[in-house]
């Protein structure tokens, strides 16, 4: 007995099992995320409304509320219209090329072919190349003098060398270029969606709608469509968020030429407000992403939440 | 409406034969079975039929004409799933209504379809809901209101009970046998369950290893089993087959009774020795040994437990036990049925 009573272990301190509470744990565990948020988010989110009502420069670095003077200024500049009617044009160009490459790759890749696995990693490369690297091969094949694809279609006898395309020069053909490589860096990531998407289609589902009598067509627009919405909406609300965010494709290819042809909002705001030095209204420029992106957003969980099936 | 006919169908995977030379006909109207133990083939084969796979060698008739290369869509037929594959985003009247807007059938034709088929089965106040919102019988109804609203060639149904529960499954084998009865479609109905098919089929079909080992109504398969297989496939508990004369003798564990209950006609005795004896409310299962035959071997009896008392089977004594020999069956060394 004696034995027994001394194997008893002493009263535990208050904090012993502090781990064991779920609100502590439970806490504990999610501050990094919460904190990350507010530190790289937050705290940028916040300075930028503060820049954007002042007359901030780096070359007068005192700070003075204009109000919205910064907004007004920029509204009423032509160039920030085709700026906003570019990124518009950009963003839903590559995103829909980049949905259509993403539904066949995914329809052939769903076929069982010999080297399939392997096809399906290397085609995810686009994706996870350094955007840097990649550009600079696109770079080169739009070159106006080295363009490969010139070059294949004047030796195919398409075109003669004096009616080659100067793919980066010409305004539209610059937007088509821009849009062709985003679409080409979206797309692998389109793949993975359709594919998990269509996977998780019950089996029974596709053999009934082939019995119930639908062909290729239908099968593809009416069952296999309307199911993966959901996760395809997911799919493009990412997209979306990232093409209308993202500088660097245009950064690298065009500078936002020519005559600021592909100039996007990502582009002009990192113009205006680190190169030269005008961080007001740069800080204005990106934050007329904020609206935009918002209602992108709303709108298409709203639209999930009501297909859920 | 039309007959099924297949001509020596065979399927191979690689070199494995999943469907292995059958031909079988199914009459018009008639509710064939196709029964046997899960992997023999069955459900490829009535894949076969529906076009879902296409057949190795072998002809499919339907209604006379041969659809060996006709597609799924064109053959008529209708399927029902084993987890029904409704379609999820999809309201109950636009899955029943979608093997109909294939066919270019004209809207109003259609909504008359679906009104006849949802009343037929009784699901005329579920139209609006999604197959998510409905419980399993009623899927279930809603998938078979879905196969019969074209009026198909022929219904074919894939084990299409097994996702429901015990009590539901019995109600629902009666309503799919009678609806059946009242359309005359012609049906095949493919199931692991002994109780399903004795209970549904006009005719079963048992198969086994991609095989037709018998085919016939209950009764024959029952008490005419073509081998040992179908012997001891079909009953709970199975045939008892014990080895005698370079042969087999089969006897079902209801006509292996005690001696004294048998006294019109000729029987043949056996010693029995009782082991172990469980009750079962409408009767008792006996389990034992038989003097001069593999004392390894267990034989079973089923027994009214009424007519026996339980002191008069006391496990770890011999008893007379005695078998008609009307009941009697015997097999050849091969397991294949020979007649007395």
């Amino acid at each position: 007995m004696v034995a027994i009573a001394e194997a008893v272990p002493k009263r535990a301190s208050r904090f012993r099992f502090i781990l064991d509470r779920r609100d502590v744990l439970g806490s504990i565990f999610v501050a990094p995320a919460i904190l990350y948020v507010l530190l790289l988010v937050g705290v940028p989110f916040l300075m930028a409304v503060y820049y954007s009502v002042s007359a901030y420069t780096i070359y007068d670095p005192s700070w003075r509320f204009v109000g919205l003077e910064n907004f007004k200024q920029i509204i009423e500049d032509p160039v920030f219209h085709q700026t906003l009617s570019n990124t518009f044009i950009f963003t839903f160009g590559s995103q829909t090329l980049g949905l259509i490459l993403g539904k066949f790759g995914a329809l052939l890749l769903l076929r069982p072919f010999p080297g399939r696995k392997l096809v399906r990693a290397l085609v995810i490369l686009p994706w996870a190349v350094p955007i840097a690297l990649a550009t600079v091969a696109w770079q080169w094949m739009f070159d106006s003098l080295y363009s490969v694809i010139n070059w294949t279609l004047i030796a195919l006898g398409f075109i003669t060398r004096d009616q080659a395309p100067n793919w980066l020069g010409s305004q539209g053909l610059a937007m088509l270029s821009v849009i062709v490589v985003n679409a080409w860096r979206f797309f692998p990531f389109a793949i993975v969606i359709f594919l998990a998407g269509i996977t998780a289609i019950p089996q029974d589902v596709l053999d009934a709608a082939t019995v119930d009598g639908a062909g290729f067509w239908r099968r593809n627009y009416q069952i296999i469509l309307p199911m993966i919405l959901p996760i395809m909406t997911i799919g493009l609300v990412f997209g979306i968020v990232f093409t209308f965010t993202d500088l660097s494709i245009v950064f690298l290819m065009t500078m936002g030429g020519p005559v600021g042809a592909t100039s996007v909002l990502g582009f002009a705001g990192f113009q205006t407000g680190i190169v030269s030095g005008d961080v007001s209204h740069g800080a204005a420029i990106s934050l007329f992403m904020l609206p935009v992106l918002l209602v992108v957003v709303v709108v298409m969980l709203r639209f999930i939440r009501r297909r859920e099936i | 409406m039309a007959a099924v006919l297949t001509r020596d169908i065979t399927k191979t995977f690689g070199d494995v034969f999943a469907v292995n030379g059958i031909s079988l006909t199914v009459p018009d109207g008639e509710f064939m079975v196709l029964l046997g133990p899960s992997g023999c083939g069955k459900t490829t084969f009535l894949r076969i039929i529906c076009g879902l796979e296409r057949q190795t060698s072998g002809d499919l008739l339907i209604g006379g004409d041969i659809v060996n290369d006709i597609p799924p869509r064109a053959r008529g037929v209708a399927m029902m799933f084993q987890s029904y594959g409704l379609y999820p985003h999809f309201t109950v009247r636009h899955n029943i209504a979608f093997p109909l807007k294939t066919q270019g059938v004209p809207r109003a034709e259609i909504y008359k379809k679906v009104e006849w088929a949802s009343q037929l089965l009784g699901i005329g106040h579920l139209l609006d809901r999604r197959p998510r919102q409905l419980s399993g019988g009623e899927r279930q109804r809603v998938a078979l209101a879905r196969a019969l609203v074209r009026e198909p060639t022929a219904l074919l149904l894939d084990e299409p009970l097994s996702n429901l529960d015990a009590k539901l499954r019995a109600s629902a084998r009666l309503e799919i046998k009678q609806f059946q009865q009242r359309v005359g479609v012609t049906t095949v109905y493919v199931t692991h369950d002994q109780v399903e098919a004795m209970g549904m089929g006009d005719r079963i079909a048992v198969i086994d290893k991609g095989q037709v080992r018998q085919v016939g109504t209950p009764t024959e398969i029952y008490d005419e089993p073509a081998d040992r297989f179908v012997a001891t496939f079909v009953g709970t508990p199975p045939m008892n087959i014990v080895a005698r004369n370079g042969g087999y003798l089969g006897f079902r564990p209801e006509n292996f009774l005690p001696k004294e209950m048998i006294n019109d006609g000729a029987s043949t005795e056996f010693k029995f020795r009782v082991d172990r004896s469980e009750y079962l409310g409408s009767e008792r299962i006996v389990y034992g040994v038989m003097e001069g035959f593999d004392p390894n071997q267990v034989i079973t009896a089923k027994l009214p437990p009424a007519h026996v008392a339980e002191e008069s089977i006391r496990p770890g004594e011999w008893h007379p036990f005695a078998v008609r020999n009307s009941a009697l069956r015997s097999f050849d060394k091969d397991g294949k049925r020979v007649s007395h």
